[in-house]
């Protein structure tokens, strides 16, 4: 089976500090990735060079076996590729519907909305409630509630049914249950099994082992700005993969450095 | 998976409805905020009213009569003209301290095209509408590529621009007369007529006319929704699909163009092109933007709330003059109304209450 997103050989440099070393990845169809790694190992910017957040200095990445030269998370929106950010770039002061259409509004048909530029407010709301309502975050009483009103949990299920909605081909959750109590991170983890359900592969950032021993399909390990190696959850304990990941230990078949 | 103990199960009695998005207000006062907070413009409507019952009553007919309440609308027509347009750039958290220099130059240029080379006055109104579009657009960019601070921006363009309309006019005024003469398109917005006892002018139907038009485009366009989001919080527009450099100089241009429509309309207003005009309007602008209620910080607020602080800063003018006060306690009330209307701002802030 092919990788849905790969990148090969991917060096991103901040000045004197190489963030990515010769870095490689790879997101097979249907699954729940995860990537973990230390502080500074360089998976914010392994992410960021795939959905076109940074800009690699050498190296390739591929879409569904295309090569992709993203300049813009925009450019990788359009392709497919969603991105929640965990800031979960949401305007507080706007309503579910307005976030979740940002940038993507639907304008009325006719006259109305080719001359006038009319929002169809109905039909975003429409859509917008049925995906919550798809993911499970129902009972919605108001769409039209500003996000800043919303418990931590909601916006992020809020944040991921926008990219579930959106997302075509890949999504990815930068730390979705970082700011969460316990039962919010529940919820979270049950919506990426929801999305994985439906066919759509996961890129999962994430410090929190039992989540990502939880949900992944398998384990990108990030160290010193390359995969150090991918392991299987259920043959690895959460105390290997902090091991390889700190590098206390060494994982079979790699050479140490 | 390794020995992770059930260490969730101790919540699972708990209420399962972690993402239900009830709406359970109690209580008058936090009603009210969260009307407040869907409807800002709420405040202003409620002290204008107030305000126009209160002279109404100290002054009776004098002042409530169509005539002195239409005559609040002519007075206040230029600064919310100029206060629509800082309405725009304040909700995309920035700030137009060049407003009222862009207003008055549009102006001489519309003037002094037609005077001094005789180009058509059609032409010459064009081009000062497109002369105030074009220093709007370059503070967008400063602003927007160049990311400047816009107070800095602004700050520097008012001078600039003032500077240079006292330069290219040559501190000359082109009087009334001539203009009524030779080329009264110009005066075109102060023309009066009259619906019963209540007196309009063309400036007045554009202003009323503005404010419904830019109402409609912020609310139900995405260019609107872009507005609110990049001064919301212009990361999170970018990363949600917004281009935040567009969307602020196409705010910049249009407060310029509008501008110079108010510089149009202020020909109309005092008759004669003046390179002295309108020195208090950036002040007066923001004046009457913060008592209608739109957030120096960006994002929040309506263009109906700014059209209301304007009428309540004319309101209070007119109804104090008529009084016979000392203009002062208009200064002083005015001064007071935007310390509370901040103070109100700061409060409708706070959603958790």
């Amino acid at each position: 089976m092919e990788p849905i997103l790969k990148g090969r050989g991917l060096v991103k440099r901040y000045g004197k500090v190489t963030a990515l070393d010769r870095c490689d990845f790879d997101l097979m169809p249907g699954e729940v990735l995860a990537v973990i790694g230390d502080n500074g190992a360089g998976k914010s910017s392994l992410i960021k060079a795939v959905s076109g957040a940074v800009i690699p200095d050498e190296g390739t990445v591929e879409l569904e076996g295309r090569e992709v030269r993203f300049t813009s998370p925009i450019e990788a929106r359009k392709a497919g590729i969603e991105t929640v950010y965990q800031t979960l770039a949401m305007s507080p002061a706007l309503s579910i519907a307005d976030n979740m259409f940002m940038g993507r509004e639907i304008r009325k048909p006719g006259f109305r909305g080719k001359i006038l530029r009319q929002l169809d407010r109905r039909k975003m709301e429409e859509i917008a409630r049925d995906k919550l309502t798809e993911l499970g975050l129902l009972t919605i009483q108001n769409i039209n509630q500003a996000v800043e009103t919303l418990s931590g949990g909601q916006r992020q299920g809020v944040a991921v049914a926008r990219a579930a909605a959106f997302g075509s081909k890949v999504i990815i959750l930068d730390e979705p249950t970082a700011a969460l109590g316990v039962k919010e991170s529940r919820k979270v983890l049950e919506l990426i099994q929801d999305v994985k359900s439906r066919g759509i592969p996961i890129i999962l950032i994430s410090h929190n082992m039992p989540h990502v021993f939880e949900v992944a399909d398998r384990v990108h390990v990030h160290r010193l700005g390359k995969r150090l190696c991918v392991i299987d959850p259920k043959d690895h304990s959460m105390s290997d993969a902090v091991a390889y990941m700190t590098g206390a230990k060494v994982p079979d078949g790699v050479h140490a450095d | 998976m390794s020995g992770s103990d059930d260490y969730e199960a101790a919540a699972a009695t708990a209420a399962g409805e972690v993402a239900a998005f009830d709406d359970s207000r109690k209580g008058v006062v936090s009603r009210f905020h969260h009307a407040l907070h869907t409807t800002p413009a709420l405040v202003p409507l409620i002290v204008l009213l107030a305000s126009i019952a209160i002279f109404g009553v100290l002054l009776g007919s004098r002042f409530f009569s169509p005539f002195a309440l239409t005559l609040i609308l002519q007075q206040v027509q230029i600064v919310g003209i100029v206060a629509a347009a800082q309405s725009l750039v304040i909700l995309t958290a920035g700030i137009d301290l060049s407003v009222g220099a862009i207003a008055v130059i549009s102006s001489v240029v519309m003037g002094q095209f037609t005077f001094r080379y005789g180009i058509p006055v059609e032409v010459a109104i064009a081009c000062g509408l497109t002369f105030g579009t074009l220093i709007g657009a370059l503070n967008g960019w400063l602003v927007a590529v160049m990311k400047l601070p816009p107070f800095i921006v602004t700050l520097g363009m008012w001078q600039i621009v003032l500077a240079a309309n006292y330069l290219y006019s040559a501190n000359e005024t082109i009087r009334s007369q001539d203009i009524a003469e030779q080329a009264p398109l110009l005066q075109l917005m102060g023309a009066k007529f009259s619906l019963g006892g209540a007196v309009f002018t063309f400036g007045v139907i554009f202003l009323l006319l503005l404010v419904l038009v830019l109402a409609y485009v912020l609310k139900h366009t995405a260019w609107g929704r872009h507005v609110y989001a990049v001064g919301d919080d212009p990361e999170a527009a970018e990363l949600s699909g917004v281009d935040v450099k567009k969307t602020l100089i196409s705010v910049y241009a249009l407060a310029g163009l509008i501008c110079a429509f108010a510089g149009w309309a202020l020909i109309g207003r005092i008759g004669s092109v003046s390179p002295t005009s309108g020195q208090l309007l950036n002040i007066e602008s923001i004046t009457a933007v913060v008592i209608g209620g739109i957030s120096l910080f960006g994002g929040r607020g309506s263009i109906v709330g700014t059209f209301f602080g304007a009428l309540i800063v004319g309101v209070f003018t007119l109804g104090l003059r008529l009084l016979g006060a000392d203009a002062q306690w208009t200064f002083l009330l005015i001064g007071l109304l935007i310390i509370a209307a901040v103070a109100v701002d700061q409060w409708i802030r706070k959603v958790a209450a």
